[in-house]
């Protein structure tokens, strides 16, 4: 290190060539890999410097205490840098297992019944999701839907989630009521969670016998139901609340039949809010966007909607993403 | 028994004091002049913090040596409001972001061993020792 840094130093001070600083700026990437601190740099040339020129002038000599006491001061700064980033890189991973945890929060089975065509995608603006989804079936082949979307972004919206979840998994007698179970987790939400927090949820119980799509909101952004026979788009209207404002509250609960290639769209303000350009898209465009691709099944026609969605926004998205489609089928 | 130097903090004077008491001991056993420059910078930044913090106290700069090594041991030590969280001003970031300079972490990676001990309201003691390689 010492004798490459005097062949640099001698050659410079012959020729000034471009060459040598070339070489110069090669040689400090290889002294940052080994860890070499400012401060040792420049006492490294000063003995160098002090080999090769004799008589130097004492003022010169002394003039690199000065440097050199300031440039300590550059050597602490760039080791609590490269501290920092370790933890950074730390607290990252934990991050990404936190995140795998969320994960297995959601159904993991594919939802498959002959009576309809379903499909859901849910991305995280970030590591963790602050949206959540849910779909089950049960004995009777009675299919329950949720999306639930923690106002807030990031761990703290995340932490919330999982509770939405275990709550829901300790109610399971009124799957098919969704009025009902929104009650519930109002409940267990108020006593739970910080005032500053609030969680908005739809859920929806669909019976594929009668037909009948049952569902109550508390505070969310209304879904859509498409009605094939006149291909038109409708909001689902709902009333209600958002969780955890108020011990008591009562949610009303609508339903409506789906007719064959009838469907419904449960969805996150991710999807609704996305901005082009500075703007919020209508929730007109989100409708066409859902019928421009309605051709497809259940889960292509979500995860084509996010697509487009995502690239009309640069790849930037703003906020958790969820779309949840479900079809009865011909 | 080895001599011990000390310098009592309740000016800059005096931090300028305990650095040349500093520099000069760490000269005479021996260190070059990158490790002057940092038992001075650390010495500097013990003293301020008492100066900043504990408005007055003592830098006590002596030799200490074991079996094969020898070293500048710095002790500083106040009777001022003491620190209520060590683990948080250990913590890299914490200081240096309002400006502070290097900090205790500064300190502690300069030197090569460091100890601290803190009572809220009974004052700090701080020392680090630099080996001689």
């Amino acid at each position: 290190m010492y004798q490459l840094y005097k062949e640099m130093l001698t050659n410079y001070l012959r020729n000034k060539s471009e060459h040598t600083l070339y070489s110069a700026q090669q040689f400090s990437k290889e002294m940052m890999v080994k860890d070499l601190s400012p401060e040792e740099m420049v006492s490294l040339h000063i003995s160098v410097f002090k080999e090769i020129v004799e008589d130097l002038p004492e003022e010169v000599i002394d003039s690199f205490d000065l440097l050199l006491e300031v440039m300590i001061g550059y050597g602490l700064a760039h080791r609590e840098h490269l501290s920092l980033r370790d933890r950074q890189r730390q607290l990252e991973s934990e991050l990404n297992v936190a995140a795998r945890m969320q994960q297995s929060l959601l159904p993991s089975k594919e939802l498959k019944v002959d009576e309809v065509d379903f499909g859901v995608t849910s991305v995280p603006a970030g590591k963790m999701s602050g949206d959540y989804y849910h779909y089950i079936v049960d004995e009777q082949g009675h299919i329950g839907v949720a999306v639930a979307d923690v106002i807030g972004k990031g761990i703290p919206a995340a932490m919330c989630m999982s509770m939405i979840k275990y709550a829901m998994d300790s109610i399971p007698e009124q799957r098919l009521q969704p009025a009902a179970l929104l009650e519930n987790l109002n409940r267990v939400v108020e006593r739970n969670i910080d005032s500053d927090m609030f969680i908005t949820m739809v859920y929806g119980s669909y019976d594929p016998k009668s037909h009948r799509f049952y569902f109550a909101s508390a505070g969310h952004e209304p879904g859509f139901f498409y009605e094939a026979a006149t291909n038109t788009f409708h909001d689902l209207k709902t009333k209600g609340i958002v969780l955890g404002v108020s011990p008591k509250v009562q949610y009303h609960e609508s339903s409506l039949k789906l007719e064959p290639g009838d469907f419904v769209v449960l969805l996150s303000d991710g999807v609704t809010e996305t901005r082009v350009n500075g703007e919020f898209i209508e929730r007109k465009d989100v409708s066409q966007l859902i019928g421009k691709y309605k051709h497809l099944p259940a889960q292509l026609m979500a995860e084509q909607v996010f697509r487009e969605l995502e690239r009309m926004q640069d790849f930037q998205l703003k906020d958790d993403f969820t779309l949840l489609i479900l079809r009865r089928n011909v | 028994m080895q001599v011990q130097t000390h310098v009592d903090i309740n000016s800059e004077w005096g931090i300028v004091a305990a650095r040349q008491a500093g520099r000069k001991l760490a000269r005479e056993i021996g260190f070059g002049s990158v490790d002057q420059a940092r038992i001075t910078t650390a010495i500097s930044e013990l003293a301020r913090n008492i100066y900043l913090y504990a408005n007055k106290g003592q830098i006590y700069i002596e030799e200490v040596s074991n079996a094969n090594k020898r070293g500048v041991k710095i002790t500083a030590i106040d009777q001022g409001p003491g620190i209520k969280d060590v683990r948080k001003v250990m913590e890299d970031g914490f200081t240096t972001s309002g400006g502070l300079g290097a900090g205790l972490p500064g300190v502690r990676r300069l030197m090569d061993d460091f100890t601290i001990d803190s009572e809220v309201n009974n004052g700090t003691t701080i020392s680090a020792i630099k080996w001689l390689r």
